[in-house]
């Protein structure tokens, strides 16, 4: 049995020859097609199938009726006398009502939470933890567990309000059936629910970065409001950008705490752009509304999050 | 002028800087951690002993921490009663996320070997279109993929919340990082020796994955576990649905019977905080990685 394979690489014949002899390898296809086959089937195809849903009447339990409507379904979302405008844009509002809400405090609770915990305090990682725990927790445990807590009569918070007259003669406002006050009952349940996610994320950058920074800073006479705004947050910036994109993304799916806590009330009042497009595609069995409401908002939560990073970066070169 | 500087940072250290803390800071440091702690384990304990209350004892006129007479009379009800059945939807629960799981890192494992691993045709575009789609939001997936699940004749069906469970894209993404993080000495060694691709995949690779196939397997039980919108969508008999879906029932057939809701919210949640005071390190550190990327 002739040569090593050094001598074959010596004389040059080797592996060149060897590869081009190989017969067609199936291995790689047959790692990759159990995925590929699901990813073909719930994301490819119904990426295609939903655009041409959307120019259609579509109702899947009388397939005879369906009719081709080119845009109709688009152009009734901008059409102020369509069955869909006022809908659409008052739950689209209510989402971004939610947004306004909400973003800023899963921002900024979250990154004092991680400057306390950023120290190297014995029992740190016990108090993360709590902090985090919630995030554990379904939607609807959560939703149900701040619906019983914000009720008018027996609730938490309205027993100990009352007691302390925090609300002064007209008592706490109902929370889960009045606005604003629903949607601060809304916000406070979510910022309990995920505020421990945002935290753990920056958490982790801080961790990133070098003690030296603020060494330095000491000893040039800095103090602590200054070393955090001049060295912490520009530091955190990107993944600040970050943070605040999910959470944009995040609120924009806003369902399951309206639907528990207030039942999307009152009268619509809290009634997020999730809930619209389930509605009308699965109570109205508008299908193909449904998925063109379902293309505009994810066009909106897309354009939200590139603007989001372009705004942000562009302040990124400006220092 | 020299020691006025070098003492200044001790004296002027708070609980936003990072070294030479006095025990006095520390001290407030803790009060505030603690005070931040109990606030984020109140509803979860009142969840708790709201559950074990009787219902007469819900609405006194103090708030009543722990039940003059504590009971589990709260979960006899549910368990008896045929129109929230609990334990179906426990079963439910646990069954889909366990299948999921087990599927989702068999199938995810699988494909990012591959992707990391292997030279193929059509390897680079393929992968690109896997990224593609993680940055396309979910919703536009509810319709088209509710018509397909009933075209196929999965509603009603675990399949129909199984199987589209297995299309994501972030596992095989998630382990495609971890299996390009191993030194491919290994695996070449082992091909030496005259294993085949799935051998050296199973016997070298996987159990060098084993943190990265926890974290993953952890993370997807929990997101299963979790899930509302879409089974609320496929699984209409109550006896097929799952927890997350059965409160919303249970919340519609007892009005303000709080101590009832409690209970079932209990039952959805002890199985995960378990999960996570045993599995903690591993959920929070794929939660960390997550920013990384940003």
């Amino acid at each position: 049995m002739a040569k090593t394979i050094q001598e074959r690489e010596q004389t040059g014949e080797a592996v060149a020859s060897v590869n081009t002899r190989r017969r067609f390898n199936f291995t790689p296809y047959l790692f990759i097609l159990p995925h590929l086959i699901f990813f073909a089937i719930f994301v490819g195809y119904p990426f295609v199938s939903g655009l041409v849903y959307s120019t259609f009447q579509y109702n899947f339990l009388t397939p005879e009726n369906n009719t081709f409507v080119g845009l109709n379904n688009y152009t009734n979302l901008f059409n102020t006398k369509s069955r869909e405008f006022d809908l659409f844009w008052n739950s689209l509002g209510n989402t971004g009502i939610f947004m306004l809400y909400s973003v800023p405090a899963l921002v900024i609770i979250p990154l004092l939470l991680a400057v306390l915990l950023n120290t190297k305090l014995p029992g740190r990682n016990i108090f993360r933890a709590i902090i985090f725990a919630p995030w554990v927790l379904s939607v609807s445990v959560i939703s149900l567990l701040w619906f019983w807590i914000f009720q008018s009569n027996g609730g938490l918070v309205n027993v100990y309000a009352k007691a302390l007259g925090i609300f002064g003669e007209d008592g706490p406002p109902r929370w889960l059936s009045t606005l604003p006050a629903a949607w601060i009952a809304i916000t406070v349940a979510t910022v309990w629910w995920t505020m421990g996610f945002n935290m753990i994320i920056l958490l982790a950058a801080l961790q990133d970065i070098p003690e030296q920074l603020y060494e330095a800073a000491t000893i040039d006479g800095a103090n602590t409001l200054q070393k955090f705004f001049r060295i912490t947050l520009p530091l955190l910036q990107s993944v600040l950008v970050f943070v605040i994109t999910i959470t944009i993304i995040a609120s924009f799916n806003l369902f399951g705490q309206s639907l528990f806590m207030t039942n999307n009330g009152p009268s619509r009042g809290t009634e997020p752009v999730m809930y619209r497009i389930y509605d009308e595609g699965f109570n109205r069995n508008a299908q193909g509304s449904a998925a063109a409401m379902s293309f505009v908002v994810a066009l909106i939560m897309i354009l939200v999050s590139y603007l989001n990073f372009r705004i942000f970066r562009k302040r990124d070169t400006s220092y | 002028m020299a020691n006025s500087v070098q003492a200044r940072p001790a004296a002027r250290n708070s609980a936003f800087s990072y070294r030479g803390r006095t025990y006095f800071q520390r001290a407030i440091l803790y009060l505030i951690l603690t005070i931040i702690a109990i606030i984020v384990l109140i509803p979860m304990v009142w969840m708790f002993l709201t559950s074990i209350k009787p219902k007469n004892q819900l609405f006194t006129k103090d708030i009543q921490w722990w039940p003059a007479t504590p009971t589990l009379d709260n979960y006899k009800t549910l368990i008896n009663n045929p129109s929230t059945p609990i334990i179906s939807w426990f079963t439910n629960s646990i069954l889909i996320a366990l299948i999921v799981t087990g599927l989702v890192l068999a199938v995810d494992s699988l494909a990012a070997y591959a992707y990391a691993r292997m030279d193929f045709f059509g390897r680079d575009v393929l992968f690109k279109l896997l990224l593609f789609t993680l940055f396309l939001p979910g919703v536009l997936f509810l319709v088209p993929n509710f018509l397909i699940v009933n075209a196929l004749g999965l509603r009603n069906n675990y399949l129909g919340v199984i199987l589209p469970a297995l299309a994501g894209v972030f596992g095989v993404f998630f382990m495609r990082q971890f299996f390009e993080t191993i030194p491919k000495e290994l695996e070449e060694a082992a091909h030496i020796d005259g294993a085949n691709t799935f051998q050296t995949f199973w016997s070298i690779a996987l159990p060098l994955a084993k943190p990265a196939l926890a974290t993953l397997g952890v993370i997807t039980f929990l997101g299963s576990w979790n899930d509302f919108l879409w089974p609320l969508l496929i699984l209409q008999d109550r006896s097929l649905q799952t927890l997350p879906i059965g409160l919303r029932s249970l919340q519609g057939s007892y009005t303000s019977e709080y101590g009832l809701m409690m209970a079932g919210a209990v039952v959805a949640a002890v199985p995960v905080l378990l999960l996570y005071i045993v599995l903690q390190r591993f959920i929070v550190a794929s939660v960390a990685s997550s920013g990384i990327k940003g």
